[in-house]
């Protein structure tokens, strides 16, 4: 890409250009990345276009290849077509897909992710919300606040972008009328406060009137250069882009460095290799691994370029400790004040992104910085009405809803709120049998303590869940029929009793003969509802023993008790009640 | 303060130094890419880095380095070789397999070469298909790698745009543009099913600028044709076309002594050169900021069709 170091070029041609200088001022640059939505018509690629052709930042070719085409009258460059992307979306004339594009200036170098403004899909808006420091939102002047730009300002404040540039665009269309801009910018100053309420974080608004299509307040000030709007003496969007303070993924000075990797290259080096995710470090300081709460001080700060006295976010880095301490890849290492919770009951704002809606009987994968563990949710507190800014109450979260949950994790992990830190407190939820990532959250609240110790459940929300009770017994609630000699059926319960399974023996001879069939099933599915393995025993012939769950029937050799016994295991797991070996390393 | 940096980052390895507050783009794009790496080295089984020799290779294969130091790099460099790379690349390849003390494999689609598989006989799509899209795929399958890094940035193309860090792949090496999985914050879905596979893009983020002011920066060794010098090249119009290959010569045609360089590496048939005086990299950079097309123009496999980058990479190209 061309950057724009054109225009540093011609600036520097007159004082005679110096590829030294340039290379001098390049490293001054820092990054910032922003993200752009809006809805189909309100001139986001317009806008976008128009950043890069004044920025010059697109080839000659790119010009040309796009040049009487498109929408525009003759002679003029339809800038949307700049960021046209992909064949499906020109054939619809939409965009499908974020879509990441640089360019550069004298001041710094900027990463625009473009989202798509439709409707369904949230989910990219938030993909593109999720690393930036600043977010565009469009408003068309001609139509006012929509739905669409309220959703993105939403999801820019849930995600914690802190800027928020209001793009009232298409000031040509109304006559570049200051009483319509003015209008807009109060209405939707009132519903980034209702926004702000909600969400806990207030976004800091710049609003700026622009034409996209005339270069308004794009990347020069209209004042000065078409004499449109003279009523507006404030920065163009992209002078408001340059003047925001430098990369700022969090407010936290923490110390939180997630470990990805253990490198141990011979017997003489142990380090452990990980991006810093917040704070700074020092050799010498002390520092705790979570969540096993081990103290040791850090003696090398190593990198191929040589070690570092200190470090901080968000460098890539390996850390050597004065003394073995058991830490591998998931682990938390952070500051001994101030330290993360830990913690296996969590709330979090869910954004879900998969088809098939939120399931709570249903374990998925959660990924939180390095580690992978496996969570259920154990109940969908509320909705957001997104139009009315209100909360509802929902059975469930369907694609690109967002929502508020309590999750419950099989392994205890050390975290922060999302609030104070954007990378630990910061979680994708996978489906481990498509493998989709079905959700983005965010955590708000977490119950636990500080180092890993006794559980403390107490802190769980609701109604306790199937997939709690999987989480706890290890394996589903279900029901295993047997008939056959008494003492065979007294074995496999003490062999399933050694592998851990939680089971309860129905005596269905005894329930038979006193008339209380029905009893007997509502037992057994109260033990199943419990989560735990109901045998419902009748004693049979002496020869054979027959087994029966989730639909499949079996007939063992009697005598054979190992092969009976090892039988029936594995009818658990083809019934579904047993986690097979696949289930059980998630 | 620039002069300062140099300095403090070229510090010898056994005194510690420190660091400016203020990170710049480099070091920003730096530590994000070695984090992607670090990931995919930890959670894929047989990773594999696709090592192109080209300049975004170099910049890939120095950031690896940095991400396991002082480990040694923990996957093997696999080349997909057409048999039309420049003699200099695969002369380069070795010797930097042989100085970073990295693994490399090589796979050729050698039927298809034996069967004289070439752009002129074929068009440039057909034999991209063959030597390079086939080969790839084949090469991954015969080695049963599950997570392949490639060298491609967003800023090349416009489906590359839209592609994400870790781009998932079916069990035919294709790309869906319309169904990829969300990728937020430097969280990646590292899960598939036996016989999928991702492509992964460390350097998505950087752009053509990044790599060569980085590759200045580092002193990263990068092949000689990217340097100006006098080479002997066929000369129709505009376009300077290397003399690699016999075929490429229209009857009666004479090469010319040009001094010219390359922008990007690719195979010699359908890699134009350009002229130019750059030298030395910051002359290569020099030569960038004035350059008013973008570095793919001058390879043909980007223009044969309408869309075809994304075409190919549904295909299973990177």
């Amino acid at each position: 890409m061309l950057e724009v170091t054109l225009q540093i070029a011609t600036e520097m041609e007159d004082k005679g250009f110096e590829i030294g200088e340039f290379l001098a001022a390049e490293r001054e640059k820092d990054l910032l990345r922003f993200s752009t939505a809006g809805s189909v018509d309100d001139g986001k690629s317009t806008l976008i276009g128009r950043l890069l052709y004044d920025t010059q930042s697109v080839y000659d070719d790119q010009v040309r290849s796009i040049e009487g085409k498109g929408t525009t009258a003759p002679g003029q460059i339809d800038f949307a077509l700049l960021t046209d992307g992909l064949r499906a979306e020109r054939e619809q004339g939409i965009t499908i897909d974020v879509a990441y594009r640089y360019f550069s200036t004298a001041k710094r170098k900027f990463i625009i992710a473009d989202t798509p403004g439709h409707e369904q899909y949230t989910r990219n808006m938030a993909t593109g919300a999720s690393t930036a420091d600043a977010a565009i939102v469009l408003i068309d002047a001609s139509k006012g606040v929509q739905i669409q730009s309220r959703r993105h300002a939403y999801i820019a404040s849930l995600l914690r972008v802190r800027h928020v540039l209001v793009a009232v665009n298409k000031m040509d269309l109304i006559a570049y009328e200051e009483s319509v801009f003015r209008a807009i910018e109060a209405e939707f100053r009132a519903i980034l406060a209702q926004i702000a309420q909600d969400t806990g974080t207030a976004v800091e608004a710049h609003f700026v009137p622009v034409s996209a299509l005339k270069g308004d307040n794009v990347v020069h000030r209209a004042a000065k250069t078409s004499g449109a709007m003279p009523w507006y003496d404030g920065p163009a969007l992209l002078e408001l882009l340059e003047a925001l303070p430098a990369i700022n993924r969090t407010q936290n000075t923490s110390f939180r460095f997630p470990v990805q990797r253990v490198l141990r290259p011979d017997h003489t080096f142990r380090g452990f290799a990980g991006q810093i995710a917040s704070g700074a470090i020092r050799v010498g300081e002390t520092v705790t691994a979570f969540p096993s709460g081990r103290k040791a001080k850090v003696e090398r700060i190593v990198t191929f370029d040589g070690d570092l006295e200190e470090a901080f976010a968000p460098l890539s880095i390996t850390l050597v400790l004065d003394r073995e301490i058991d830490i591998s890849r998931g682990d938390l290492i952070a500051d001994r004040e101030d330290a993360p919770a830990v913690a296996r009951n969590i709330k979090a704002s869910l954004v879900w992104m998969d088809q098939r809606p939120l399931d709570s009987n249903r374990r998925y994968l959660l990924k939180h910085t390095s580690h992978t563990v496996p969570a259920s949710i154990s109940s969908v507190e509320h909705r957001v009405d997104l139009g009315a800014l209100r909360h509802e109450p929902a059975p469930t979260l369907r694609m690109n809803d967002i929502g508020a949950v309590s999750l419950h994790l099989l392994q205890p992990i050390a975290l922060d709120l999302y609030r104070d830190n954007r990378s630990t407190g910061a979680l994708i939820l996978i489906d481990p049998e498509t493998n989709a990532t079905v959700a983005a959250g965010m955590v708000t609240a977490a119950q636990g303590q500080t180092v890993a110790g006794d559980e403390d459940e107490s802190g769980a929300w609701g109604r306790v869940t199937a997939g709690e009770r999987e989480a706890r017994w290890g394996h589903r609630g279900g029901a295993l029929e047997l008939t056959g000699p008494a003492e065979l059926i007294d074995a496999v319960e003490r062999s399933l009793f050694a592998v851990g399974a939680v089971t309860s023996l129905v005596d269905a001879d005894e329930l038979d003969r006193a008339g209380k069939q029905q009893f007997r099933d509502a037992l057994a599915d109260a033990l199943v509802q419990s989560g735990l393995i109901a045998l419902i025993a009748r004693t049979g012939e002496d020869g054979a023993l027959t087994a029966s769950a989730g639909g499949f029937d079996i007939t063992l050799d009697a005598q054979n008790q190992m092969h009976a016994v090892t039988a029936i295991h594995q009818l658990l797991r083809r019934a579904g009640i047993f986690i097979s070996s696949e289930g059980a390393d998630l | 303060m620039p002069a300062v940096e140099t300095e403090i980052l070229r510090a010898p390895s056994s005194a510690s130094r420190p660091l400016p507050r203020r990170l710049n783009h480099l070091r920003l794009l730096e530590a994000e890419s070695i984090h992607i790496l670090r990931e995919v080295a930890s959670e894929f089984e047989r990773p594999v880095m696709l090592y192109s020799i080209g300049k975004d290779s170099s910049v890939m294969l120095r950031l690896a380095q940095k991400a396991f130091y002082p480990a040694p790099i923990p996957f093997p460099l696999l080349h997909i070789d057409t048999g039309f790379k420049f003699r200099e690349m695969i002369v380069f390849r070795d010797e930097m397999a042989r100085q970073v003390g990295a693994e490399l494999l090589v796979w050729r689609n050698e039927p298809a070469i034996a069967a004289g598989t070439n752009p002129i006989a074929l068009d440039t799509r057909r034999c991209c298909a063959l030597l390079k899209t086939q080969a790839l795929l084949d090469g991954l399958r015969h080695y049963n790698f599950d997570a392949a890094f490639g060298g491609a940035r967003r800023d090349e193309e416009k489906s590359r745009a839209k592609e994400r860090i870790y781009s998932f792949r079916d069990a035919a090496g294709q790309w869906d543009p319309k169904n990829q999985r969300p990728e937020l914050w430097n969280l990646y879905n590292a899960r598939i099913h036996p016989g999928e596979s991702i492509r992964v893009f460390p350097l998505s983020n950087w752009t053509e600028m990044d790599v060569w002011q980085y590759i200045h920066e580092e002193n990263i060794p990068v092949v000689d044709l990217y340097f100006a010098k006098e080479r002997p090249m066929y000369v129709r119009g505009d376009a300077l076309l290397p003399i690699e290959q016999d075929f490429v010569a229209r009857p009666g045609e004479k090469p010319q002594m040009v001094k010219s360089r390359l922008r990007s590496l690719g195979c010699s048939p359908c890699t134009g050169a350009i002229r130019s005086d750059a030298e030395t990299i910051p002359a290569i950079i020099d030569e960038l900021i004035s350059f008013r097309s973008s570095e793919r123009a001058n390879r043909v496999i980007d223009h044969d069709q309408d869309g075809s980058m994304e075409i190919k990479k549904r295909e299973g190209y990177f």
